[in-house]
């Protein structure tokens, strides 16, 4: 992030849209109703309709006046251009914050636009760096027309196509949504999430009405007459269905009209969502490698997503958890394997060809000690507590190890099973995990450097922890308990003379 | 790849400052004192307490004396560091150790650095940072004029090599 004095006056000064002030009227009158009319009608009760609404209507209309007011002198204030050398942005009141952005160093140009502001036409722009300071780095223009979205993309990410077109690849679409892919929705840990959340809301707003207790009532009388496990069950599966349609409906939301795009020059241009309409784009000279991101249920069904390692992707959004980084979602393993290989200019993708070599069969021991160790500690506190309190504890302890030592080892077995490492051409590949399988696929050229950890406990079984640094995505990706001979080998390999001085035979 | 002989990473070249182990005692020393001082004041005011803040107070100063004493000469040995025209080169710990390797072609910035501490016993950390943000390289505990001449030597090798090191 560099700061310049007082630019020279000169032309190009463009503002934001004009019509920010409607949006920010529309949501500030959202928000004083959504406040306001549980207000009125709590106050209705006790004094009447009238005065409730003497009571709430100023504060609500100083509330729209003042929100509409304070973005009228942000729009006045706030002011940019890109010139052939810089981006700026002037904004700010009294501290007037002046942040310019050199051209070269612009990575990414995302466009975001919710239902409000695609309906008048508009889009927010966020123009970021490859630096991974946070927000610093990245100018944000909310809101300015579609059509000037689009010219500032396409401006700022154009690069004289060099190298980069080689023929062999085609520019276009890449993948694009196939709706029969909602069907994985419902198995990643989002549909549970939001079982729990809707039975959370569901007492909140409760609580709101002062009316919780008559819904734990309603529900009781519903099950009276049967068991107390029958009840159980039946609320957990009205929690998990509740769940199951909340995740296909944030799908549709996000992924609708799904696209990802290449466009000459270089840059991948992932387009998507129902209501709120985004588009990320990643500069290909940015990108290290992809990610196979593949969760328990999705991999079960035959399933993986796909992520970019890019630099310079933004991480300080609003919708964070809207993973800007992901190239595909949730889609036939076969598909994914093959987008990865378009995305990365390659004709078969690394994370299907590459021979991963397995890792030692201590490293199998060290996750089957972590696993059964973390399945007996809740076992042994309720055994402690059974001998010390009361003995309806001790099965119940004896239920837990019969259930979960065994979901312990299935998992540790299968996470030893999924540890891999390997190169394959340009790039190296590394795999881990189980309840979420990541395999990562990093261009050799994007490592910047090796870490090597070795626990006391590692040394003794002859393992070491490999971390491969690198200016993208995570900061670091590592090789977990590879053999020490074999995994500084493979190091030395994958950076050709980096590591050669310091080895000794 | 070589699975005959056993590679393995050799140590880095350079130890630390000897004034490191002094520094390291002196930390150690303070954070001993802190929890100590506190408790015996607490046990020497509060009498019917007495034995429940004096005794673990003794097993601290015990503990923290012990570290101080032994803990340093122990870290001097492993802790290591190697600066050659290609790359640094970083060992530290013993029971988590770690081996840090970053290019001279990938290195962003260079630091110095001198806490308080530091500064009493003429010694400065050097913070190599990368593009990673978890590839940082630090070597504490280095005499004033090495560190110096070091970051010196660093930016200016780093200085010339082009591109932007991610």
């Amino acid at each position: 992030m560099s700061t310049v004095a007082v630019p020279a006056p000169g032309e190009g000064w463009r503002k934001l849209d004009k019509r920010t002030l409607l949006v920010t009227a529309a949501v500030m009158s959202g928000v004083a109703c959504g406040a306001g009319v549980p207000t009125v009608i709590g106050l209705a009760g006790g004094m009447g309709l009238g005065r409730a609404l003497a009571w709430v209507l100023p504060p609500a209309l100083l509330l729209i006046a003042g929100g509409t007011g304070a973005d009228y002198i942000r729009w006045r204030r706030t002011r940019y251009r890109t010139g052939p050398d810089r981006a700026e942005l002037h904004t700010g009141l009294f501290l007037v914050k002046r942040r310019s952005l050199g051209r070269e160093r612009i990575r990414t140009v995302d466009l975001t636009a919710n239902l409000l502001l695609r309906i008048l036409g508009l889009v927010k722009v966020r123009i970021g760096t490859g630096e991974q300071t946070g927000g610093e780095s990245t100018l944000e223009l909310d809101p300015v027309t579609r059509a000037e979205g689009e010219r500032l993309r396409t401006e700022l990410l154009d690069r004289t196509p060099s190298d980069a077109a080689d023929g062999a690849h085609r520019d276009g679409m890449l993948a694009s949504l196939d709706p029969r892919w909602i069907r994985y929705a419902p198995l990643s840990f989002v549909a549970p999430l939001l079982g729990g959340a809707a039975a959370g809301g569901v007492m909140q707003v409760g609580e709101w009405f002062g009316v919780q207790h008559e819904v734990l009532v309603w529900i009781g009388d519903r099950f009276r007459g049967t068991s107390i496990v029958v009840m159980i069950v039946v609320l957990l599966a009205a929690a998990l269905l509740a769940g199951v349609v909340g995740s296909l409906g944030l799908w549709v939301e996000m992924w609708w009209n799904y696209r990802l795009e290449r466009e000459p020059g270089g840059t991948l241009r992932v387009r998507r969502g129902l209501f709120t309409s985004r588009s990320v784009s990643i500069e290909e000279r940015r990108l290290r490698g992809v990610e196979l991101v593949e969760p328990l249920g999705v991999r079960l069904v035959g399933a993986a997503r796909v992520d970019a390692v890019a630099t310079g992707i933004a991480q300080d959004d609003d919708d964070k958890h809207t993973d800007l980084k992901t190239l595909l979602p949730a889609a036939p393993r076969a598909l994914a394997d093959e987008v990865a290989a378009r995305v990365l200019r390659e004709t078969t993708s690394p994370t299907s060809t590459a021979r991963l070599t397995p890792h030692p069969l201590a490293a199998r021991g060290r996750r089957l000690r972590w696993a059964v160790g973390s399945a007996l500690v809740p076992v042994l506190v309720l055994v402690v507590l059974g001998l010390l309190v009361t003995d309806v504890l001790l099965p119940i302890a004896a239920g837990c190890a019969v259930v979960l030592v065994p979901i312990a080892v299935a998992l540790a077995l299968d996470a030893y099973r999924n540890l891999g490492h390997g190169l394959s051409g340009g790039y190296l590949v590394a795999r881990s995990g189980t309840v979420r399988r990541s395999t990562v696929v990093l261009q050799r050229g994007g490592v910047v450097g090796w870490t090597v950890k070795q626990s006391y406990f590692q040394r003794r079984a002859g393992l070491v922890t490999l971390t491969a640094t690198t200016a993208a995505g995570e900061g670091g990706y590592h090789v977990y308990d590879v053999g020490a001979g074999e995994g500084v080998a493979f190091a030395a390999e994958a950076v050709p003379g980096l590591l050669e001085p310091f080895l000794e035979e | 790849m070589s699975q005959g002989e056993e590679r393995r990473l050799r140590p880095p070249n350079n130890t630390l400052n000897e004034r490191a182990v002094a520094w390291w005692r002196a930390q150690w020393l303070l954070l001993t004192l802190a929890p100590v001082a506190v408790l015996a004041v607490l046990g020497a005011l509060i009498a019917p307490a007495r034995t429940w803040l004096l005794v673990p107070a003794a097993v601290l100063a015990v503990l923290g004396l012990a570290c101080t004493v032994f803990m340093p000469m122990w870290w001097f040995r492993v802790h290591r560091w190697e600066v050659t025209d290609e790359a640094v080169y970083v060992r530290t710990g013993y029971f988590w150790q770690e081996w840090r390797i970053a290019p001279m072609s990938r290195i962003q910035t260079v630091d110095t650095v001198r806490g308080p501490l530091e500064q009493l016993f003429k010694l400065s950390t050097v913070i190599v940072t990368t593009a990673s943000s978890k590839g940082a390289v630090r070597i504490e505990g280095l005499g004033h004029e090495l560190a110096a001449e070091l970051a010196e030597r660093l930016t200016h090798i780093t200085q010339a090599t082009p591109g932007d090191a991610t």
